[in-house]
């Protein structure tokens, strides 16, 4: 199999080459992967290459607010059951991440790529993908984010024209709002536990009705679609009404709708169901996420959370009290700087878990659990609030950069 | 108003509570209580009438969109007017602050009509979004200390000879106007650009706000620990940062 190695000009190949070289070097002088600083040089040298190393892959673009990580990861196991898949499954999800993780795979049939919301349309335009796969919108990094709505708004404007296969989250309005312009679109009943993105119609402006699961405007007509695919409790309900059990060893609600989205991804390239399911058992932990350490005689669970959406589906997930809850909080350019969101997280729902809390940013938590009338102690650092906790299973919750440091510290 | 109740109106949480706006009507329900006042709060949403006994309404932050329909709709309603009239209290952040103005610029690039509770007319800045630790000094006759909040704006509001400003800018960019001025209030309505939210580092604009309300002059003291300690740090990161 030539691989897509064949067709690339002699200046393509030279940007992969250079691209790979700075790649080594960044990686030599102790960067991290150096997979973002190859790709800019090598975009650098050839703007189009993200376009033609794309060309013979079937590519499936990832999309979202939260589970973008994840949901690539799921996607890119089930289609391994049909051929090779290349993949940025570090998260590297900007152009220059993405041009990198495909110039690594040369001999792959599929290219499963996470990436950036605000890249989305761009990234659609040049890699011409056979799937795009939508999961959720909310309000993120409060202090540089586009808004929630003219992102959605971008997206629906560089999706109208696309050839793929949308596979989009029913549940979500500004999702719907998004990928309807679209003419080829698999609804998937995927759920949405958080709303407040989402009471104000994004075509007319008029208040969203919500009632149970459904939604609708009613001045408007704008309305929930009918899914094909559902998530039903621990189950994939498919197109022909066929419930496939879900076996994750991942934990929680939005897991499973990831999952499911992901077998809906999987049969649009004829991997059915169960074998997708299957294979999606086999992950894990994804880049340190969900998964568990020893450190200093406890086992620490390890859940990423960045944003009022994410904290609310992870609260479901964790264990009941008493089971100690590790709370760490940064405000760091890529945390965003602004802390207000805080006051959006549904943080009563910790009460009885014994609480600490850590991070640059402790005192604005300790603020806000205080007015919520919960116990909690102010830590130094995690091996301080780790020490405090009994022997046992401790849920560690912490937003991007409190989660790398404390993945560094606790040797994850 | 009576002496041991209190009628807090959130305005329009479906529009306007984008920056985290719930806390400082998490802050102000919270020590209203810690104080023994029987708290009735109130979400009004955008299709619902505004009462006009509340004693103390919030309006948050929004997007520019949720900001426009906001103001038409409040206009369309005119319960806020009204309840002003009556004496109620408004404390207004960042997109509501614009509102309650005679005018701002709205998403489509066109002058919006506010509600003329204040004396102010907002702009849109050409430059950079202010986004950032700021540390004022609120208007003397206030009584209170040091105002510390975070901004994140690109509005630029300017005030008319009626509204005083609500604090002056020791570090930061506040209004965005180059006096150094920040916020503005005129009797009963006041109006900021800090979030942080407001009064989660300024527990005091709460305790202000409640002050006015049952028409008294002191609170019992309440545990304030957690926010000298947040006051603290963040002041010090505002005067670091500049
Ligand atoms: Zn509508």
């Amino acid at each position: 199999m030539a691989g897509n190695s064949g067709p690339l000009s002699p200046r393509a190949k030279l940007a992969v080459t250079a691209g790979k070289a700075a790649a080594a070097v960044s990686r030599a002088a102790g960067r991290g992967s150096g997979s973002v600083i190859g790709g800019k040089v090598a975009l650098k040298l050839d703007p189009d290459l993200l376009a033609r190393l794309a060309t013979h892959l079937d590519v499936v673009l990832v999309s979202a607010t939260n589970g973008k990580t994840t949901t690539t990861r799921l996607i890119a196991e089930a289609l391994r059951a049909s051929g090779p898949v290349v993949s940025n499954a570090l998260g590297a999800n900007m152009p220059a991440g993405i041009t990198s993780a495909l110039a690594g795979g040369s001999d792959a049939r599929y290219g499963v790529i996470e990436v950036d919301e605000k890249y989305l349309a761009g990234v659609a335009r040049d890699v011409s993908p056979k799937a795009i796969a939508l999961l959720n919108l909310s309000r993120d990094q409060l202090d540089r984010a586009a808004e929630t709505r003219m992102l959605a708004e971008k997206w629906r404007e560089g999706l109208a024209g696309s050839k793929a296969v949308i596979i989009a989250n029913a549940d979500d309005p500004l999702i719907v709002w998004a990928a309807s312009s679209s003419p080829n679109v698999v609804w998937v009943a995927a759920g949405q536990e958080w709303k407040d993105d989402a009471w104000s119609c994004p075509s007319c402006g008029g208040v969203m009705q919500r009632p149970g699961d459904d939604w609708f405007c009613g001045e408007c007509g704008f309305r929930r679609p009918t899914p094909s695919w559902a998530l039903s409790g621990d189950y994939v309900l498919d197109p022909h009404g066929s419930a496939w059990p879900i076996h994750l060893q991942l934990p929680g609600r939005a897991n499973k709708a990831n999952a499911t989205t992901s077998a809906a991804v999987a049969a649009t390239f004829g991997v059915p169901p169960q074998v997708a399911l299957e294979r999606m058992y086999q992950v894990q932990a994804v880049a340190g996420r969900f998964d568990v350490v020893q450190f200093l005689g406890r086992d620490i669970r390890l859940l990423l959370a960045k944003n009022p959406a994410g904290w609310l589906e992870t609260f479901s997930l964790i264990d009941g009290p008493p089971a100690p809850v590790i709370l760490a909080v940064n405000a760091r350019g890529a945390d965003g700087t602004d802390t207000s969101w805080l006051w959006d997280v549904d943080y009563p729902r910790l009460a009885g878990h014994p609480i600490f809390v850590i991070g640059d940013r402790k005192l604005d938590l300790a603020v806000r659990l205080e007015v919520a009338g919960l116990d909690f102690r102010v830590c130094e650092t995690v091996d301080e609030a780790v020490q405090q906790c009994p022997p046992g299973k401790i849920e560690l919750i912490a937003n991007y950069t409190a989660f790398q440091d404390v993945r560094r510290r606790v040797g994850n | 108003m009576s002496q041991n109740s209190l009628r807090v109106v959130w305005v329009y949480p479906d529009l306007l509570s984008t920056y985290g706006d719930q806390g400082n009507v998490l802050v102000l329900e919270r020590r209203a209580r810690q104080r023994r006042l029987d708290v009735q709060r109130v979400d009004i949403r955008s299709d619902q009438p505004i009462p006009t006994s509340g004693d103390i309404y919030l309006i948050g932050g929004g997007e520019d969109r949720p900001q426009r329909l906001a103001a038409e709709r409040l206009r369309r309603d005119g319960g806020l007017n009204r309840a002003v009239a009556n004496g109620a209290i408004v404390f207004s952040v960042c997109a509501g602050y614009q509102i309650l103005g005679h005018e701002f610029i709205n998403d489509l690039g066109q002058r919006e009509q506010g509600l003329g509770l204040l004396d102010v007319i907002s702009t849109r800045g050409e430059g950079e979004r202010c986004v950032g630790d700021v540390l004022a000094d609120i208007d003397e006759p206030l009584g209170l200390p040091p105002l510390t909040g975070f901004e994140n704006h690109q509005g630029i509001t300017h005030l008319g000879p009626t509204a005083r400003p609500f604090a002056r800018v020791r570090y930061g960019n506040g209004n965005g106007t180059g006096d150094g001025f920040e916020g503005a209030y005129n009797d009963t309505v006041f109006g900021t650009y800090m979030h942080g939210p407001v009064m989660a580092r300024n527990p005091h604009i709460s305790d202000m706000l409640i002050k006015l309300a049952l028409d008294v002059n002191a609170l019992p003291p309440v545990d304030d620990r957690w926010y000298e300690a947040l006051r603290a740090e963040r002041i010090a990161a505002a005067t670091q940062s500049a």
